[in-house]
């Protein structure tokens, strides 16, 4: 039975830290080149879901048996962030939700599990992580926001794998390279030299091993990518790994950063979005020891088309002030809106209203085909009760018919810009927009949906939907057409 | 299905009106002490001899307890009201309906608002635990939707609309400096009310209405007995109300240049009063001026000028204190300042004052029509309660 990826996706968020901006404020730090930031309203969760609907956007008919989600920056601990992601993409009560929290190489290692279990239905492994450090530190530098998500399943009609899983290895040592414990607000690591002296034939035994396994040699490699907070240390393996010239992918160092838990998922759909029929593709990971995962793409992957490409989200980034990305980590606490802060979400409410909070699901009325976002009970047109049907309006592009700057409204990030948007099929919503330069919104702008955390309040977190100009790869938004 | 109204069967016999200020040394209770004892003299009764009382706050107390306490009333039916910024206004219509239903010989009507005193600018409403989903924008930021619909709809460009909503916040000004009673009470120039910051999409501080405490009160009796209290009634020929059902937000048929339900209850006041052409027919207008834009389509709304037509009125000065029709003689929000249960009867004082004669000299309206009304909203664009209401000096 061939077991593999149905589907893949990477999530990039849309504002990017330039590296110089650090050395212009501290004469230290910084370095070439530019980092992925997550906006206020992201957290590793909100990353997850838009990974997740870009990779099951590309699989229709998709219907995964579990969601799996690994992070080493949970949005909560005791509770499943799984879960939040499962409501967003609107998954039955039968579909399980489970995280795998704390390390970087829960990412690797829940893919890896996925892929390793043929027969066991189809999983789809959510990865997602926001990385950062003090002020000028590497960390801070290096490190990027991502998320990525792998539909792994058997290949089945209806839901080719488009890469198909030859095997892998992994190597592990109990070494302390990186570490972090519950409550610091940043990693520690020891002297670089002796990490790289242990991930480096780690790697090698790992590469050579999954190999051997997958069945192929190292010049029959066409990509790969090796990633890992130690950036040292991945560079020497890359160079050891005995790939053909030009094999050796592009690890976004210097455009996105490393995304930790994420990367190599990151990086396996950065290269299968590229890839043809036929090719073999790996990715090695290095954290506490070493993982390998090798591909051959099918001939389905020349029918499968990305919903939005990693490159095209690199391509779209906008740079964000310094200052801002030091305010949104929580490293710098600037003046708030002097208004009150928003009090906690109800959770009863939030459970009753699910379908409509995670999934932006309103509805319809049967009889006039009216559009009630959120769904209710008596139409506005007729008034008719209780005849309505459930519609998805989450994937739904929308036009901006008015909008407004609010300049007082409380926001973890002033001002607000808030629009109302006519759905395309129908509807309309006054909503926030998000990653927008308030001065470039039009009317008549197109929109589409993301899934975003709008404040945080005695610990909870308040999930709903915001829109986002919908922007071509080039980096411009578009207007209607 | 009628709304019958109940015109010429009840009639204002006292009122009475704090100044509205930031009343750091009054407290909500001093605020509706004062507001009642003037108005309890206006009318010449004693707390004893009112028989029923309804009480508008929208959020500084709950429950008749309220008014009762600081008042020490005895055994008497009180009721407080909330409506969202209709809430002074609704106190009025419930103890006129009870008057009118012969329930009681006598009844008042008391808005009170202490706003201050939360530490935060602007009103903030009362939190109700709900799902996250709900939008958390600012008043001035939901309104200010308005003017860009209304300039694309009707073809005013941005400059001139800034002058037209200019031209509406200085005619406020200019009037609130005339009254005692008023927050603000000095004139400000179109150059500074252009020049000032902004607050939310295009509009700045001098576009918003004020926020201040304040209280105002009227005793309402059978129209028959008016005169036994006081030989200049005003007589109710018209008390209209219509809430929305909130669809203008959902609903894309909605263009944010209007607002349906100001018409609706407009509509009904005018045909419970009678009246069939209100520009001509009323001597004033007390209007929900929260915003300038507000005011704008308002003119619209209320039947003062045809559609995409309000915004030249305004530039032609008829809503000027010595316009044809002046409108918020006394200042309005923009110079009151809003205190959310109080508002709605301050416009019915400024009624009482000017329909009397009463104002002051420099600010008194001349005219010989007989009828004023008061136009009191509450909520947003899309999703708004409004009160409608006509008075008059004359039965018949």
């Amino acid at each position: 039975m061939t077991r593999g990826i149905v589907s893949i996706a990477g999530y990039v968020p849309y504002r990017r830290l330039q590296r110089a901006e650090v050395g212009k404020v501290f004469a230290s730090g910084g370095g070439k080149g530019a980092r992925s930031v997550a906006s206020h309203d992201e957290d590793t969760t909100t990353m997850g879901v838009e990974a997740a609907r870009r990779a099951l956007r590309s699989a229709p008919g998709a219907a995964p048996g579990a969601v799996w989600f690994a992070t080493a920056t949970p949005a909560y601990l005791d509770k499943t962030n799984a879960t939040t992601i499962h409501a967003a993409l609107h998954q039955p009560a039968d579909v399980a939700a489970f995280d795998f929290g704390g390390a970087l190489r829960s990412g690797p290692g829940a893919l890896r599990t996925a892929l390793g279990a043929p027969g066991s239905g189809s999983t789809l492994v959510v990865v997602a992580d926001l990385r950062d450090g003090l002020p000028t530190s590497g960390d801070e530098s290096a490190g990027g926001d991502g998320a990525a998500a792998v539909l792994v399943g058997d290949d089945g009609p209806g839901t080719p794998v488009v890469a198909a899983y030859l095997g892998g290895a992994s190597m592990t040592d109990e070494f302390l390279d990186r570490w972090r414990t519950v409550g610091d607000r940043r990693s520690k690591t020891w002297e670089e030299r002796f990490g790289e002296t242990r991930y480096v034939p780690l790697g090698t035994d790992a590469w050579q091993s999954g190999l051997k396994v997958a069945g192929v040699t190292a010049d029959e490699i066409d990509r790969v990518v090796v990633t890992g907070m130690h950036g040292r240390a991945a560079k020497a393996l890359g160079r050891q790994l005995g790939v053909r010239d030009g094999a050796l992918g592009d690890d976004l160092s210097a455009t996105v950063g490393q995304t930790g838990t994420a990367h190599a998922a990151l990086m396996l759909a950065s290269m299968l979005e590229q890839s043809g029929p036929g090719e073999v593709v790996a990715v090695v990971s290095l954290a506490d020891g070493a993982d390998v995962l090798v591909f051959r793409t099918t001939p389905a992957i020349a029918a499968w088309s990305p919903a939005d490409p990693v490159a095209d989200q690199v391509a779209a980034g906008a740079d964000l002030p310094y200052g801002k990305f030091l305010t949104w980590r929580g490293m710098v606490t600037t003046e708030p809106a002097r208004r009150p802060e928003p009090q906690r979400v109800s959770s009863s409410a939030a459970w009753r209203n699910e379908s409509w909070k995670f999934g932006f699901v309103g509805s319809e009325d049967r009889t006039s085909g009216a559009v009630h976002l959120p769904p209710a009970r008596v139409s506005m047109s007729g008034g008719v009760v209780d005849d309505m049907v459930p519609v998805d309006r989450s994937d739904a592009e929308a036009t901006i018919a008015t909008y407004t700057i609010d300049r007082l409204a409380y926001s973890p990030s002033p001002p607000i810009v808030f629009a109302i948007l006519d759905f395309d099929g129908g509807g309309r919503f006054p909503v926030e927009l998000t990653d927008v330069d308030p001065d470039t919104v039009e009317i008549g702008d197109r929109v589409r949906m993301t899934f975003r955390k709008l404040f945080t309040a005695d610990g909870i977190h308040d999930y709903f939907w915001k829109a986002t100009p919908v922007r071509h790869a080039a980096g411009d938004a578009a207007t209607a057409g | 299905m009628a709304s019958h109204g109940i015109k010429d069967r009840v009639a204002i016999v006292g009122m009475g009106c704090t100044r509205f200020a930031e009343h750091w040394d009054k407290s909500l209770d001093d605020l509706i002490i004062d507001a009642a004892t003037e108005t309890f003299a206006s009318a010449g009764v004693t707390k004893e001899e009112v028989d029923a009382y309804w009480f508008g706050t929208a959020q500084s107390g709950m429950s008749g307890i309220t008014l009762a306490r600081p008042l020490q009333l005895e055994g008497k039916p009180v009721t407080r009201v909330e409506n969202y910024c209709t809430t002074g206004s609704e106190a009025l219509r419930a103890a006129a309906y009870a008057v009118a239903s012969g329930a009681y010989d006598v009844a008042m009507a008391v808005g009170a608002e202490k706003v201050k005193d939360s530490g935060y600018q602007g009103l903030n409403a009362f939190p109700i635990p709900n799902d996250g989903t709900a939008r958390t924008l600012t008043a001035a930021a939901m309104f200010s939707m308005v003017a860009p619909a209304y300039g694309k709809k009707y073809g005013v460009g941005e400059d001139e609309l800034t002058e037209v909503l200019a031209r509406i916040s200085w005619k406020n000004h200019q009037n609130g400096a005339r009254n005692p009673r008023a927050q603000f009470r000095k004139e400000v120039s179109t150059e500074t009310i252009c020049a000032s910051p902004r607050v939310a999409g295009r509009l700045g501080v001098f576009d918003c209405a004020g926020v201040a405490d304040g209280a105002a009160a009227a005793i309402v009796v059978r129209a028959e007995d008016a005169l036994k209290y006081t030989d200049k009634p005003i007589y109710i020929k018209a008390l209209s109300f219509a809430a929305g059902s909130g669809s203008g937000l959902i609903d894309p048929d909605y263009d944010y240049t209007w607002f349906p339900e100001c018409a609706t209850a407009a509509q009904d006041a005018y045909a419970q009063a009678g009246i069939t052409d209100p520009r001509h027919e009323l001597a004033m207008a007390e209007v929900h001026d929260c915003f300038t834009p507000t005011e704008l389509v308002l003119m619209e709304d209320l039947g003062f000028a045809a559609r995409g037509t309000a915004w030249k009125e305004v530039l032609a000065g008829t809503f000027d204190r010595t316009g044809p029709l002046p409108v918020n003689p006394d200042g309005g929000l923009k110079s009151f300042g809003h205190p959310v249960g109080a508002s709605g009867l301050r416009m019915f004082f400024e009624a009482w004052l000017q329909l009397r004669g009463e104002a002051t000299p420099e600010r008194q309206i001349e005219t010989d029509k007989k009828l004023a009304l008061t136009h009191n909203l509450g909520g947003y664009p899309g999703e708004m309660v409004s009160f409608v209401s006509v008075v008059g000096t004359e039965l018949g």
